[in-house]
């Protein structure tokens, strides 16, 4: 159990998909103009993680793997197909995606409309992507892969729900025009991410 | 002739892929510490972004509505790993050089992002103009980037030593914070001061 | 457009289809080619290691073969250090070896994420005409940031100092992580000294600059922006120096000459 509450917490805080490895960054600096935007997305983004990462170890680890096609049938047991990984691990979170993208269509069109572009963009979030292949570099079990997944979404979406806090409160300031909106998000960012590396290195 | 004209020319500078669209910004941190990594991603990205808005444009009437991130996912990744293959067989050395990025330029957003907006709508000659136009103005950005960032960060270009550093007895002592990717996300959010003061037209009204 | 589910279907398995067997051509077809570069490299990369070669000559197979002629490979029993004849040290693929779980032992916790250890290894070593050992290269590995490091450390005949380190995959940023290919990184190795007095391994990645070999011989300046791929190097360095790695090899050898 404290393992795994590890595990968690390292995802979450030392190891932040968005603010030390710099994963999904389009996505985060995009749509992080709103907290309730960014809320929506912060959650999309959870459920995708939770789903995916697990289900592409069941592929990786009963399909993919030399070796891993053995259940099937013996004769199978050489079989390298690990170069169908991206593709395999994208149809995944592609699939999800469209799901995702569908559920809101129809359940919460507010947010379908405030996201935009960056729904199906969530299909090519490569903090999504990334993860998946963390977990198979890291040989993660299922359980493992759970947590993981639910950690990694976890920190990108506490992440994008700050930056979007600061932004808010930063549309009562008077930046300079051409650094209005995207250019000061930039710089808030590269400060948050200087703030983050303060966890760097931490061993649990 | 002159929409082809501003497919090209418009994702320079007015329609910037990363500086507008936001778009592209994961590889834009990464691979920009060095100008050699900086351009051999660049035309990688060029190079899919023309052929996947190609295919996707010619396919655009009959990509069913309810799977169509999934179908162009699977093209642009398929694209991205047969070029993989064939930079292992014939380039090794860059191949090494880019195997991180490799899933990075899948994941690229401006590549599912041009199919998207653009590919599924406009016919093929046009889209690959904007695929091209989209990755140069990618290039553009990427490139600037990684000059300040090698020059300041590690005093050199190309991995040509241009500054003499303390280390080796000279007088230069390299910006760590280039190195880093703070240092990026800074150079680029200067970057974009600089577009949008140029360009009044792409300030944000709140 | 919104098709008919039949359609959909089709289309999607149309798709599906055209794309695997495009992908999976241009994998069958060119895997030849990708195995002789990747060990060629491979080979290329024990030669850098040995000083026998330099990272900007560009060898061909030919060459790579020729100066190969000096070294000798050899099969030896991870956990004992005695060569193993029983074992053809031509075919003998280490890696395989470490995901085979009949030629494998699960690996000790280790600071270096080594999941398992195989039970033989394949180390190179250079004799002279006395068959006196003048340097042995051996096989490393260990977690980076992005993923597992590969790479060869090569051992003067004492056995204690370092001749080089040299990595042939791995996944690190290129600038950042991936300047463990540095050359001018690679050049702060030679003459370090991997052991302490009580033969601990205890050679290390700094951060910042260790300084020249005399003043710091247990240790290599630190890559900037890259604390986890030197905490690597470090880590995998001292798990393959130590006894659960090549140590028993290592005082056999040192019990010979």
């Amino acid at each position: 159990m404290e393992y795994y509450l590890n595990l968690a917490v390292k995802a979450i805080f030392v190891e932040n998909m968005a603010l030390a490895f710099f994963l999904g960054m389009c996505s985060f600096l995009a749509v992080s103009k709103r907290v309730s935007t960014a809320i929506g997305l912060g959650a999309a983004v959870i459920f995708v993680l939770t789903v995916t990462v697990p289900m592409n170890n069941l592929v990786y680890n009963y399909a993919l793997r030399p070796g891993s096609l053995a259940w099937l049938s013996p004769a199978l047991a050489d079989y390298d197909l690990s170069f169908l990984g991206f593709l395999t691990f994208i149809g995944t979170i592609a699939a999800m995606t469209q799901i995702v993208e569908m559920t809101l269509d129809r359940f919460v069109p507010k947010l379908y409309a405030a996201l935009g572009i960056f729904l199906p963009l969530i299909a090519v979030n490569c903090a999504i992507l990334g993860a998946s292949l963390f977990m198979m570099e890291r040989n993660y079990d299922l359980a493992e892969s759970a947590v993981f997944g639910f950690g990694s979404g976890a920190g990108w979406a506490l992440a994008i729900v700050a930056l979007a806090g600061i932004r808010e409160r930063l549309r009562y300031s008077n930046p300079p025009a051409g650094l209005r909106g995207l250019g000061l998000t930039f710089i808030i960012v590269g400060l948050m991410a200087i703030g983050f590396m303060a966890f760097a290195g931490v061993q649990l | 002739m002159s929409k082809s004209r501003d497919a090209l020319i418009d994702p320079l500078f007015s329609n910037n892929p990363i500086a507008l669209q936001v778009l592209g910004i994961c590889s834009a941190l990464a691979v920009t510490t060095q100008m050699n990594t900086a351009l051999v991603m660049s035309a990688a990205v060029v190079f899919v972004l023309l052929f996947s808005n190609l295919f996707v444009s010619m396919l655009r009437n009959q990509i069913p509505t309810s799977i169509r991130i999934i179908v162009q996912l699977t093209i642009i990744a398929s694209l991205v790993i047969v070029v993989d293959q064939v930079l292992k067989a014939y380039l090794f050395g860059i191949s090494k050089q880019l195997s991180v990025f490799v899933g990075l330029i899948i994941t690229n957003c401006i590549i599912m992002g041009r199919a998207e907006a653009y590919a599924m709508q406009n016919p093929p000659g046009l889209s690959m103009i904007d695929g091209l136009g989209n990755g140069l103005g990618y290039a553009v950005i990427l490139s600037g980037t990684a000059v300040l960032r090698e020059l300041f960060g590690s005093g050199s270009l190309f991995g040509v030593r241009l500054l003499a550093l303390q280390s080796e007895g000279g007088w230069y002592i390299p910006n760590g914070l280039m190195v880093l990717s703070p240092g990026a996300f800074f150079i680029i959010g200067f970057f974009i001061w600089a577009i949008r003061t140029w360009k009044p037209e792409q300030v944000e009204q709140d | 457009m919104q098709g008919s589910v039949g359609y959909n279907l089709g289309f999607a398995a149309a798709v599906c289809l055209i794309c695997a067997v495009v992908v999976s051509s241009a994998a069958v077809v060119l895997a030849d080619r990708q195995d002789r570069n990747a060990l060629l490299d491979k080979q290329k990369n024990v030669l850098v290691a040995l000083g026998l070669a330099t990272d900007d000559e560009s060898l061909d197979a030919a060459e790579v073969a020729r100066r190969f002629e000096a070294i000798d490979q050899v099969v030896i029993d991870l956990a004992t250090g005695d060569p193993d004849e029983g074992v053809d040290a031509a075919t003998f693929d280490q890696r395989a070896a470490a995901m085979d779980p009949d030629r494998s032992r699960p690996a000790p916790p280790n600071a270096a994420s080594v999941a398992s250890l195989p039970t033989h290894a394949l180390v190179y070593e250079v004799r002279d005409d006395a068959g006196a050992l003048e340097r042995v290269v051996l096989p490393v590995e260990g977690l980076g940031l992005w993923g597992m490091l590969y790479g060869f450390v090569a051992l003067e005949g004492d056995l204690q100092t370092i001749r080089g380190l040299t990595f042939y995959e791995h996944k690190e940023t290129p600038g950042l992580g991936g300047e463990v290919d540095n050359p001018r990184w690679k050049a702060l190795w030679p003459g370090r000294e991997a052991f302490d007095e009580q033969r601990e391994p205890v050679i290390r990645v700094v951060k910042g600059p260790a300084g020249p070999v005399d003043q710091a011989p247990h240790a290599v300046d630190g890559l900037s922006g890259a604390t986890m791929t030197s905490r690597g190097v470090t880590n995998l360095l001292q798990f393959w120096l130590g006894e659960e790695g090549y140590g028993p090899y290592l005082d056999r050898l040192r019990g010979e000459g």
